[in-house]
């Protein structure tokens, strides 16, 4: 009965969302203003049903109905109960579920916040909203219905895989999505703007919130996923250029743009038609993302179940979304007036550079990840593009980004002078070229590459936080303004991102040993000894656990105990790595196959500074977060200056 | 400056960065492309030692053999029409099963075996790499 019940509110949903994409917008062309109040109406109905839908999903799960084929081919009665719940996101059609609900609340966060917004421009966002959600409702309807029952019903399931039996993947996919679809409510700003045929400083102040926020979310996603691949995928890599990596990698760079450029657009009233450009770029690189997750064109270790049915939709939706959104584009665009003037060396100026050379890394990410496909479909050649590649042409075009990444926020709005801003980093800038030298002579031995990248983070590090310590001298240790320390705390996570990159991927070494209990090894000045193997067995697992003590010095150190699960349900094994962390590196061990007769392989690494890559992952999203609560920022919030909107937003978003 | 020349910077600006980012995809796609072959197209093509390419089909039922100190595993991977040995050192994937498709990326050694540096894991046990199926369909051997 509730499955049939939500199966029933997605497709009420579904007309509901017919309606919330098409009258208002005619109520927006004709100047109807009760057509266009529909479209609040509509966006919150929409968005109980979801919520009712997707409630009904749940419900399923966490009883183990297994009369639904979804619970049936995901779940299981013996599965804890985080992961019932976090089955029901675990597979294509609850994830596209998770999806359409996001798309709903954030339309329906619109419509209850978006009183301070021009009428006829809420309503049109409302509506390009509502008609991305019929696309993705009408795709869960005719081809991934999550609620299909099966007759007669199973005793029991088929388990969720493995390896998403996780707590880092539980959120992974909530916080992902959180990014992918926060950019389809820029996105249809974008169009509405495109429709209005204006763009002004009032319009980014609405974007701009939303970039940030969904950027944080993307940020917090791509650093989970990366998080769960380092530990469990068992060989202490942590970003493997999959395809499906650089499908949430590009919307990142388009959004970090998008957030820049939105900044121009709000203070100097400039850069419009490039921002809305970039608006709809970030919202289809998401889809894209989608589409090459969901259709299995590509040969990646994510890829779910083959349909080509499902991956022609996507397709035919992303050129829809993507054509029209240009097309509109290329139509309205030039009546977008460019407004304030400025100088190549200024402020605007160091933006558009950004902008520049993100873009540019965001089109190298996306070349690498297609052109295996182009290369089949012109000569049917299989290739793949590996690591390789992207570090060959992502990595240098890296450089001048983050040289200039510290100057920046040095140069003044409109006109500024380049050798003053310069001087003022060069303690930043010394200490980076010692950290430079230091890394290459006492790590590496020789100049490389890997020493070259250490001096960069020293320099981002030190860039940003020699910026915002000469402003609190300047201003009298008076705390600036939030935005702009989100925005030192996020430079400055770049640079610890790029310390942990450089640590992990550079300098780390690796062990591998075959042991018997009692034997020993040696493994950077630790006696790594294996005490025992033992079998246990967890909820719906056994396992054989390794018990690895690890001394120096003859003081004991610390116990790793790597294990084996072996999943009962679908007979499949997990390596279950063990990782001793000091914040400064890591020790990683996992334990291969093996037995008592001929011993246990066992694996050991040593990753220096490799925390600090999900560290500066979570400050990058706190800087966002911090810069969030900015008052200036805050969505309705009233403005001050000459082009202030006088009417006083209802609700604040808090 | 007047607008016309700043527009002019800005376009010869943006044409350096994108000529320079064009330049490194070039010479980067030429070196790092990585081919993929079946066991067939490696036996009609004279694939040099040293060049890294990925090969896959499915894992040879009973081929599986491990070395003495247990680190080395050799096994054969077939189309079901030509056959290739392999040899990797390492951990394998936990998916890596006989009779079940496999993607190895590494090189030929000089006495014919394939070393693989890399055996690509799945998440999904049902999933078949599209090359393997593709490879499967052109020896004519695959069924859905």
């Amino acid at each position: 009965m509730i499955p049939e019940l939500g199966h029933f509110a997605l497709i009420l949903a579904l007309a509901v969302a017919l309606v919330q994409g098409t009258l208002p917008l005619l109520g927006a062309a004709r100047g109807d203003i009760r057509l266009m109040d529909l479209g609040r109406t509509a966006a919150l109905t929409q968005a109980l049903l979801v919520i009712v839908a997707f409630g009904a999903l749940t419900q399923a799960y966490v009883t183990s109905d297994f009369s639904v084929a979804n619970v049936v081919a995901n779940s299981h009665s013996a599965k804890p109960m985080l992961y019932k719940i976090s089955g029901v996101w675990g597979n294509h059609e609850g994830s596209m579920l998770l999806w359409a609900l996001i798309l709903a609340l954030f339309g329906a966060a619109v419509a209850l916040f978006g009183a301070g917004l021009p009428d006829t421009l809420r309503s049109r966002v409302l509506a390009i909203q509502a008609l991305i959600g019929v696309g993705f409702l009408a795709f869960l309807l005719f081809t991934s219905n999550p609620f299909e029952r099966v007759a007669p019903a199973p005793l029991d399931g088929n388990g969720l895989n493995p390896l998403l039996q996780d707590p880092g993947l539980a959120f992974h996919p909530p916080l992902l999505y959180l990014g992918y679809v926060g950019f389809s409510v820029t996105y249809a700003f974008a169009i509405a703007a495109l429709l209005e045929g204006r763009v002004d400083a009032a319009w980014a102040r609405w974007v701009r919130p939303w970039t940030l926020a969904a950027w944080c979310f993307l940020t917090l996603g791509i650093g989970l996923g990366s998080w769960w691949a380092y530990y469990i995928l068992g060989w202490g890599g942590f970003w493997f250029w999959d395809p499906v990596e650089n499908a949430s990698l590009m919307p990142w760079l388009a959004g970090t743009a998008l957030l820049h450029s939105a900044i121009v657009v709000e203070k100097r009233d400039a850069l419009k038609s490039w921002t809305v450009l970039l608006a709809i770029l970030a919202f289809s690189l998401s889809l894209l993302g989608t589409f090459l997750v969901r259709s299995g064109v590509l040969t990646s270790v994510h890829a779910f179940a083959q349909d080509p049915a499902r991956g022609m939709f996507i397709l035919g939706f992303l050129l829809f979304v993507t054509g029209g959104g240009l097309a509109l584009y290329a139509w309205r665009a030039p009546q977008l007036q460019g407004g304030g003037l400025f100088q190549p060396i200024s402020r605007e100026g160091a933006l558009i550079l950004n902008n520049l050379l993100l873009c540019t890394l965001a089109a190298t990410v996306l070349l690498g990840t297609l052109y295996p496909l182009f290369l089949d479909l012109l000569t049917g050649n299989k290739v793949s593009v590996g690591p390789p590649f992207f570090n060959a042409t992502f990595v240098p075009i890296c450089a001048p980004l983050f040289a200039a990444l510290c100057v920046g926020p040095y140069l003044g709005w409109k006109r500024a002078e380049l050798w003053p801003a310069l001087l003022r980093l060069r303690v930043a800038f010394i200490a980076a070229v010692i950290a430079a030298i230091v890394a290459a002579t006492a790590i590496d031995g020789r100049a490389t590459l890997a020493a070259l990248a250490f001096g960069f983070g020293v320099w981002l590090i030190l860039g940003s936080l020699s910026e915002f310590g000469q402003r609190l001298v300047r201003t009298g240790f008076r705390l600036p303004p939030r935005a702009s320390l989100g925005m030192t705390i996020a430079h400055a996570a770049m640079g610890v991102v790029v310390l942990g990159a450089v640590g992990t991927g550079a300098w780390n070494s690796e062990l591998m040993q075959t042991m018997k209990p009692g034997d020993r090894a040696s493994f950077h000045g630790f006696d790594v000894k294996l005490e025992r193997v033992e079998s246990l067995n967890g909820p719906n697992y056994v396992a054989e656990r390794a018990t690895l003590l690890l001394s120096a010095g003859g003081k004991s150190y610390t116990v790793l105990q790597p294990e084996r699960r072996l999943f009962t349900v679908q007979r499949r094994q997990v390596a279950e790595t063990a990782i001793h962390t000091n914040l400064l590196r890591d020790l990683y061990a996992t334990l291969g196959e093996g037995d008592a007769g001929n011993g246990w392989v066992i694996r050991l690494y040593y990753n220096p500074l490799a925390p600090w890559i999900w560290l500066g992952a979570a400050l990058a999203a706190l800087g966002g977060f911090v810069s969030l609560s900015d008052r200036r920022l805050r969505i309705g919030a009233p403005q001050g200056g000459k082009r202030a909107r006088t009417r006083p937003a209802v609700q604040a978003a808090e | 400056m007047t607008p016309k020349r700043k527009r002019l910077w800005l376009v010869v600006g943006s044409l350096a960065v994108l000529g320079f980012a064009a330049t490194l995809v070039l010479t980067a796609l030429n070196d790092n492309i990585v081919f993929f072959y079946s066991p067939t197209q490696m036996a009609e093509k004279q694939i040099p030692p040293e060049r890294r390419f990925r090969m896959g089909g499915l894992v040879e039922a009973g081929s599986v053999k491990k070395s003495a100190d247990g680190q080395e595993t050799r096994f054969r991977v077939t189309d079901t029409n030509k056959t290739v040995d392999v040899a990797y050192r390492g951990l394998l994937p936990d998916l890596f099963r006989e009779g079940q498709g496999v993607v190895a990326e590494g090189s030929l050694g000089a006495d014919g075996v394939f070393v693989a540096r890399e055996i690509l894991a799945k998440h999904d046990e049902n999933y078949m790499p599209p090359e393997v199926a593709k490879a499967l369909k052109d020896a004519g051997q695959w069924r859905k």
